[in-house]
């Protein structure tokens, strides 16, 4: 029964950890190899005019609900303007205004967004539904032309959607007949009057429409131009139809805008106003991008984020998550392989240390100082002093055996000696003492090797300690501790012959038939 | 021979690893509470002379440096003696005194020392120059045991003695530990001591081993190492299976000698055995455990329970 719910509460904790993390790859995008990078754009829009010498407000439409894509960050650069940024008739605006405008001025915004594949319905979530619309009264000879056009589509559709499609089908017949050329009079199709010609239509049948604009971030393209864009509301949430082809959703790559048949630039106080918009695309870490997303997106997985502790204290965590790592090889080796080696978890502390070093002035400067602190402690063994003092004075040794080889490095220029001073000495000092003791108790044969096997798997442990897929996996996925966990709980209920053991047993194992 | 093969071969067997015995029998059968109970040498011997368990003989205890001149009274009427720390491992700080010559004391191989030696040996006892963390220890002084001669041609210096294996209260395996040169003449396989296996039921020596390899003859004398009887086999298993009522131990290793004049007395026990008593034996231990653990009730009586090993010897 025991065995049973280890098992269960084993498998609970890796369903927990994958969980986690399969959720924060799939909703923050979270990536699972370390330095990948996607592309962001930055979408900039110029706002230009002459001042006119007296105050002067600039307002302009800035997006709010993206569409399909997620804002990472945006910037005002106006010099000496004040800004405001409103959200007046559901929509964001910036206003900038000064004291005092004259000659050419410039204003920037400038939006930074990725791709992000999101629902209609998520995007609209927290709008609210319009009022139903009213019927205008239309003037002869539109009013008949609209009229006999509603009633011909209203008999080919369905529901709301297949109606203004198949409105917008009829709109757009290249031999128009008689009533469309009467709405289609001194319009031409695609333009925003043309938008707004559309909605005026289906006012008529009471249906909820707006125009929008939004821009095409395609690949490769610099300079952008806005699209105007048909919205209609079906009683639940908002949808696009292309105002030329009656399709349904938006233009690929599409980023909407502004909403509203409102000119997205209002200035008092100015001239010849003029925007420009440029696209840039750059790379950026995707890891970041993902940060950006979940503080956009407040998701509970945030919370649960290093990256939102101090530098200092992340550099912490990047080694101590590494730690569980080095402690799994030693599980492995010790109980799976049977390698000897000295208390628990001596070789992590030994891999620790290869990190300040380096491996191979790692082994070198270990295997030295070991080699002869443990000589030293051997000639201390002759005068029968106890423990504690001792345990010091090969302390001493070490810290004088370390200052000698800083000093000879220094003078022959080696400059990897230096840094042994940051070579932790405690652990030195407990591998000479842990190496003696067994060397009394067990004998040179025994402590050699458990020296050597120490010594092996702190090699390993280094490998896996700095490895940099695992340290970027759990840096960005610390619930994968949980997995862990439960493989030491595994491990722990393993009670299979170690790998050492069937060479051990071998004469055993051959006498039986 | 592959992997795989050796592993059921092994398992077929029923040869305990370390990760099986640890987690199998040794947690679940030996609390850690229970092993002050072997751990401290004079506190297994109290128990024992209290429950008539035949133990070398206890002749004095010094606890601190200021008894230390009480070893003159302790050893005052003794020709001879030994002195050991009561925490020492690895058979370190153990004295064997063999006899006395006026004022001085004999070691084995004939020097001799004065008592000024000998107070100093119990000092340095006492300052835990022999212990292993270095703690203040005690020094006990015992009774030497006269080794019985029949291992006289098999075993280098030091103390043979006979490692009984105690699963429940029950014997499921035995062995002879001789020392080797290589060993230092102590009794430790780890070392480099000779393991000889038991027949259970008849006490004659079958296999051996030395260093996890088989052998059939002593590493130093060439002795041939099966088929020598041990004498005094009933009550020596008696002896080591009352030792589980000392220590409530349920995987329990009683080391004994045998004393020519005594018999067989308990030097010491041990809550973590080793498993290289299987390739002396060249059995697994599984089977005989498993048959142990399917008996429902101990029977009361040690003699009972020895009557048991019949069966379980076969396994």
């Amino acid at each position: 029964m025991r065995e049973l719910n280890i098992k269960i509460f084993c498998l609970l904790l890796a369903i927990t950890s994958l969980g986690l993390m399969y959720a924060k790859v799939k909703t923050l995008g979270l990536p699972l190899v370390p330095n990948q990078t996607s592309s962001i754009w930055a979408v900039e829009a110029r706002v230009e005019f002459d001042g006119l010498g007296r105050s002067a407000r600039v307002n302009l439409d800035i997006p709010d609900k993206l569409g399909n894509f997620l804002k990472l960050d945006e910037f005002f650069v106006s010099r000496s303007y004040g800004l405001n940024v409103t959200n007046r008739h559901k929509d964001r605006h910036a206003e900038w205004s000064i004291r005092k405008a004259k000659g050419k001025q410039r204003l920037y915004y400038r939006i930074e967004v990725v791709p992000e594949d999101v629902s209609n319905e998520n995007i609209f979530k927290k709008s609210k539904a319009p009022a139903t619309a009213v019927k205008p009264e239309y003037e002869e000879p539109l009013a008949s032309a609209i009229e006999d056009t509603l009633k011909k589509v209203r008999s080919e559709s369905a529901d709301i959607f297949t109606f203004v499609g198949q409105l917008l089908v009829q709109l757009n017949e290249p031999s128009p007949n008689n009533n469309v050329l009467v709405i289609q009079k001194g319009l031409t199709p695609g333009t925003e009057q043309w938008v707004k010609r559309i909605i005026y239509v289906l006012k008529g049948a009471r249906i909820s429409s707006r125009l929008i604009n939004g821009i095409s971030l395609d690949e490769g393209v610099t300079d952008a131009k806005l699209i105007p864009w048909l919205e209609v509301h079906n009683g639940q949430t908002w949808e696009g139809f292309d105002p030329l082809s009656g399709n349904k959703g938006y233009p690929a790559n599409f980023m909407r805008w502004s909403v509203g048949e409102e000119p997205i630039l209002n200035i008092e106080g100015g001239k010849n106003e003029h925007i420009r918009f440029s696209l840039t695309q750059r790379p950026y870490s995707e890891a970041d991008i993902s940060q950006e997303r979940a503080k956009s997106k407040q998701s509970f997985l945030h919370s649960w984020s290093l990256y939102k502790l101090p530098l200092a204290s992340q550099n912490v965590y990047i080694i101590l998550l590494m730690i569980p790592l080095g402690a799994f090889v030693v599980v492995f080796m010790r109980t799976i392989v049977g390698v000897p080696c000295f208390g628990t978890f001596m070789p992590i502390l030994i891999s620790l240390a290869f990190r300040e070093t380096e491996l191979l002035w790692g082994i070198i400067l270990f295997s030295l100082i070991t080699g002869s602190g443990l000589a030293f402690r051997f000639l201390l063994e002759r005068l029968n002093l106890l423990l504690v003092p001792r345990l010091s004075a090969v302390l001493v040794m070490v810290i004088i055996l370390m200052l000698a080889i800083s000093l000879l490095s220094h003078d022959l220029d080696i400059d990897r000696g230096i840094s042994i001073a940051l070579f932790p000495i405690v652990i030195l000092t407990m591998v000479i003492e842990r190496l003696s003791i067994t060397w009394e108790e067990t004998g040179a044969f025994e402590a050699i090797k458990e020296a050597v096997g120490s010594l092996f798997i702190a090699i390993i442990g280094y490998f896996v300690m700095t490895n940099n897929q695992l340290e970027h996996l759990m840096f960005n996925f610390p619930e994968l501790l949980l997995l862990i966990l439960a493989l030491f709980l595994t491990a722990g209920r393993y009670t299979g012959y170690r790998v050492t053991e069937l060479m051990r047993f071998k004469d055993l194992a051959n006498e039986t038939k | 021979m592959n992997i795989l093969e050796r592993i059921h071969k092994l398992r077929d067997a029923g040869v305990v690893g370390i990760n099986a015995r640890n987690r199998n029998y040794v947690m679940p059968h030996n609390p850690r509470k229970m092993y002050r109970f072997v751990d401290d040498k004079v506190y297994t011997k109290h128990l024992a002379e209290k429950a008539n368990i035949a133990v070398p003989k206890l002749y004095g205890l010094i606890k601190t440096v200021h008894e230390s001149n009480s070893i003159n009274e302790i050893i005052q009427d003794k020709k001879d003696f030994v002195i050991k720390p009561a925490h020492g491992s690895g058979g370190k700080g153990i004295l064997v005194i063999n006899d006395r010559r006026k004022e001085l004391f004999l070691k084995p191989n004939n020097t001799a020392i004065n008592a000024i030696s000998v107070k100093h040996h119990v000092e340095n006892i006492l300052g835990g120059v022999y212990s292993l963390g270095g703690q203040v220890d005690q020094a006990i002084i015992e009774y030497r045991v006269k080794f019985d001669p029949i291992f006289n041609e098999i075993s280098y210096q030091g103390v043979p003695d006979i490692r009984v294996l105690i699963y429940k209260g029950i014997p499921a395996m035995a062995m002879l530990r001789l020392p080797t040169q290589q060993s230092d003449g102590k009794a430790n396989l780890h070392q480099g001591a000779v393991g000889v296996g038991i027949h259970l039921t008849t006490g004659i020596t079958t296999y051996a081993v030395c260093k996890d390899r088989r052998i059939s003859e002593h590493p130093d004398f060439g002795s041939v190492l099966g088929n020598v009887q041990i004498p005094g086999w009933q009550d020596l298993l008696l002896l080591s299976a009352r030792c589980y009522e000392l220590a409530p131990l349920g995987y329990l290793g009683v080391d004994i000698v045998l004393d020519a004049e005594l018999g067989p007395l308990v030097l010491e026990l041990n809550a973590r055995p080793g498993l290289a008593i299987q390739i002396a034996n060249g059995a697994g231990l599984k089977h005989r455990l498993d048959a142990i653990d399917k008996i429902d009730a101990l029977p009361a009586s040690f003699e009972d329970r020895i009557s048991i090993i019949k069966s379980i010897a076969e396994h």
